[in-house]
């Protein structure tokens, strides 16, 4: 037998290299943030993919150009794209191995960033070698109001991200932050969010997160899901071991009507139940995302089988869908199943009738 | 019985080629290595991302991460044929007459003998590139389709639509079909007289590897447990037959393949690093290369088809003499 297969998973999982993609617009930080991680002594080496070498630079010897090449897959499936470029430049460095031991893909204020996401779930050979770690937007403080008003981009880079930082806060009335991060909660109630000046959080907040590894997701987060403090944001010195507001909320929330500055074109719908029907809500989960799949940017769930000692979680792009169990229930947990939804126009009404119908 | 001469590299392979008659091996980190009376090497690239033997069997043309495009001869002389900036030179293709062509990002660019270079500018990358084997005629694979230039004229170019990302692309030797590779499991042709389309799917995983038979009639395929060999003896190619499978096997995927230049034999590299000789007649296998460390990425049969040269996913390389 060879090597190869003798490997167990959890090799060849150590060896798929860490992808960090970072969004934001022009003037939001992202060069400060990026050289920060490409600078620091973390002792990690990096790869930089960028859309175009900036006129600030970039402290990095290896940097790659590519052009944003979205392709949309000949599967009948609009929400189907993968970034061409990424495909080709993850292929390239990938073949020499040792030269770096991360990716960061740094992509524009402009770029969609669902097929970047879905380049490391849809190409096999991309997902070979590399595994999606998180997607970090960075927002101004002063200008995102603005942004959220004028385009959808903006709202969908805050929609997709698994860490959000609020930069140049120094720049907005304490009210004016409490409002943007209510805004920011609304349209993602999954991300975390940190306050930032000049870029300067920690870069274990931004770095190897695991926000798609079912191994590791929901489980390290205290804010996964958690709707019972949906305001809580992460400032400099927040350590996660505050308490927990501990009001219910019920069954569901629509988070979305939070602020004036935000028009509710993204919203995130949180499911609650008990125990499901596997026989019945894998189904379900997989039609739903098959039939509202283009309106889903994101899901994340935790899913308490009846019967099933083990937790499930889930975790989607569009109609991506991965499942997996995780470890099991520990008796201090309560087992109910969890799932959020972030997406445009969500029948909210339609999705907790046939998700609750899935409870065993 | 086949005897294996290893050399062990230490970078992945990208092409194997031979150059008047002596194997080398053009790997990852920008180094291609040879085996001339001794192992001898030459650094090209810091990082090779693309290479291809010159039509005439004498030097190879690489392109590098370095934005160069290079011609290395087989006496071990290289020269710079062109520089484009910090990109990446993603594909190069040997054309007739000495010219050169070569991808970088959007843009196809032709270099002919005497260093004139044409660009020519597309609204999405381009991926693959090919020269007809007659003729000045340059194909591209892009989104949604194919484009022919005519890089000796000022003629319009002519586009092959078909939905989707097409990434490699090559030329029967008769010149009558263009197929291309595609992001998709799949491959898609052409027949260039008529425009009518080949749809050739089914496959596992992404189709990264080609090789036409000798005198064209087969086209041998990666992307499945066995070589997908699909038959191009008749006027409309392989529409409405079914592919040969040779070396099928259950729990490996096929990566590399390469037509024997004189027999109907192709050479058939696995992701364990195997390699088989499959004959199209009577589907019989031999066992060129047992199990090794990586995927073979890369092999090459010398003009007499006596010698195989391979290279790996790890660098472990060599040459199979089949007559041992």
């Amino acid at each position: 037998m060879s090597d190869v297969q003798t490997e167990t998973p959890g090799e060849a999982e150590a060896k798929q290299i860490p992808v960090t993609v970072l969004t934001g617009y022009l003037g939001s930080g992202k060069t400060t943030l990026l050289n920060r991680i490409l600078t620091e002594d973390h002792g990690k080496r990096y790869a930089v993919i960028v859309n175009e070498f900036g006129e600030i630079g970039i402290d990095n010897d290896l940097i790659v150009e590519s052009d944003e090449e979205i392709y949309e897959m000949n599967n009948g499936c609009v929400c189907c794209t993968v970034r061409g470029d990424l495909v080709r430049v993850v292929e390239g460095l990938t073949r020499r191995a040792g030269r770096f031991d991360a990716i960061v893909v740094e992509t524009t204020g402009l770029a969609d960033p669902a097929p970047v996401a879905q380049t490391f779930f849809m190409d096999d050979d991309v997902r070979a070698k590399t595994r999606l770690d998180a997607v970090v937007a960075l927002v101004d403080a002063k200008h995102l109001p603005l942004r959220l008003k004028d385009s959808n981009e903006a709202e969908d880079q805050i929609a997709f991200a698994d860490v959000v930082i609020v930069n140049k806060t120094d720049l907005v009335t304490p009210e004016e932050l409490a409002a943007l991060e209510a805004t920011i909660r609304a349209i993602n109630p999954m991300a975390r969010i940190h306050r930032s000046e000049r870029a300067s959080v920690s870069l274990s907040e931004v770095l190897d997160r695991g926000a798609f590894d079912l191994k590791r997701v929901l489980d390290n987060d205290p804010h996964f899901l958690d709707q019972d403090h949906p305001d809580h944001v992460c400032g400099p010195d927040c350590d996660h071991d505050h308490h927990h507001h501990d009001h219910d909320h019920g069954h569901h929330h629509h988070h979305g009507e939070a602020s004036p500055i935000h028009d509710a074109g993204v919203k995130s719908l949180s499911l609650r139940a008990g125990e499901m029907d596997p026989k019945k809500f894998l189904p379900w989960l997989e039609k739903t995302t098959q039939i509202d799949g283009p309106n889903i940017l994101r899901l994340k769930g935790i899913i308490a089988f009846a019967d099933d000692p083990d937790r499930f979680v889930v975790q989607g792009v569009h109609m991506i869908v991965e499942g997996d169990h995780q470890r099991p229930w520990r008796d201090d947990e309560k087992r109910e199943t969890r799932l959020v939804f972030i997406g445009r126009d969500l029948d909210t009404e339609r999705l907790q009738r046939t998700f609750e119908a899935c409870q065993a | 019985m086949p005897t294996v001469a290893p050399l062990d590299l230490d970078s992945q392979c990208i092409a194997a080629a031979w150059l008047n008659n002596i194997p080398h091996f053009a790997l990852a980190d920008g180094v291609v290595h040879r085996l001339d009376n001794g192992h001898k090497w030459t650094e090209l690239h810091d990082g090779l991302l693309a290479a291809c033997i010159g039509q005439d069997s004498a030097c190879l043309i690489t392109g590098g991460e370095d934005g160069r495009v290079a011609r290395l001869s087989s006496d071990g002389a290289m020269e710079t044929l062109a520089e484009i900036g910090r990109k990446w030179v993603t594909s190069v293709a040997a054309g007739p007459q000495g010219a050169v062509g070569f991808a970088v990002g959007r843009s196809a660019h032709v270099r002919f003998a005497d260093g004139k270079q044409r660009e020519f500018q597309h609204p999405r990358s381009v991926e693959g590139i090919a020269f007809a084997p007659k003729g000045m005629r340059l194909a591209i694979a892009r989104y949604n389709g194919a484009t022919l230039h005519f890089p000796a004229t000022e003629g319009k170019p002519t586009e092959l639509e078909w939905a989707g990302p097409h990434t490699g692309i090559t030329f029967s030797p008769d010149g009558k079909f263009l197929v291309t590779t595609m992001q998709e499991n799949a491959l898609h042709g052409w027949k260039l007289a008529d425009g009518k389309h080949m749809r050739m799917a089914g496959y596992p995983a992404k189709v990264k590897s080609f090789s036409w038979s000798a005198k064209g009639k087969w086209l041998a395929t990666s992307g499945a447990p066995a070589a997908i060999i699909w038959p191009f003896q008749a006027k409309d190619g392989p529409m409405g037959k079914a592919p040969l499978e040779l070396g099928t096997r259950g729990d490996t995927m096929v990566t590399q393949v390469c037509c024997h230049p004189t027999e109907e034999i192709v050479a058939i590299g696995y992701t364990d690093g195997m390699i088989l000789a499959g004959r199209f007649a009577d589907q019989k296998e031999v066992l060129l290369r047992r199990q090794g460390k990586g995927a073979i990425t890369a092999m090459a049969w010398d003009d007499e088809g006596r010698r195989l040269a391979f290279g790996t996913e790890s660098g472990e390389s060599g040459v199979i003499d089949i007559a041992g």
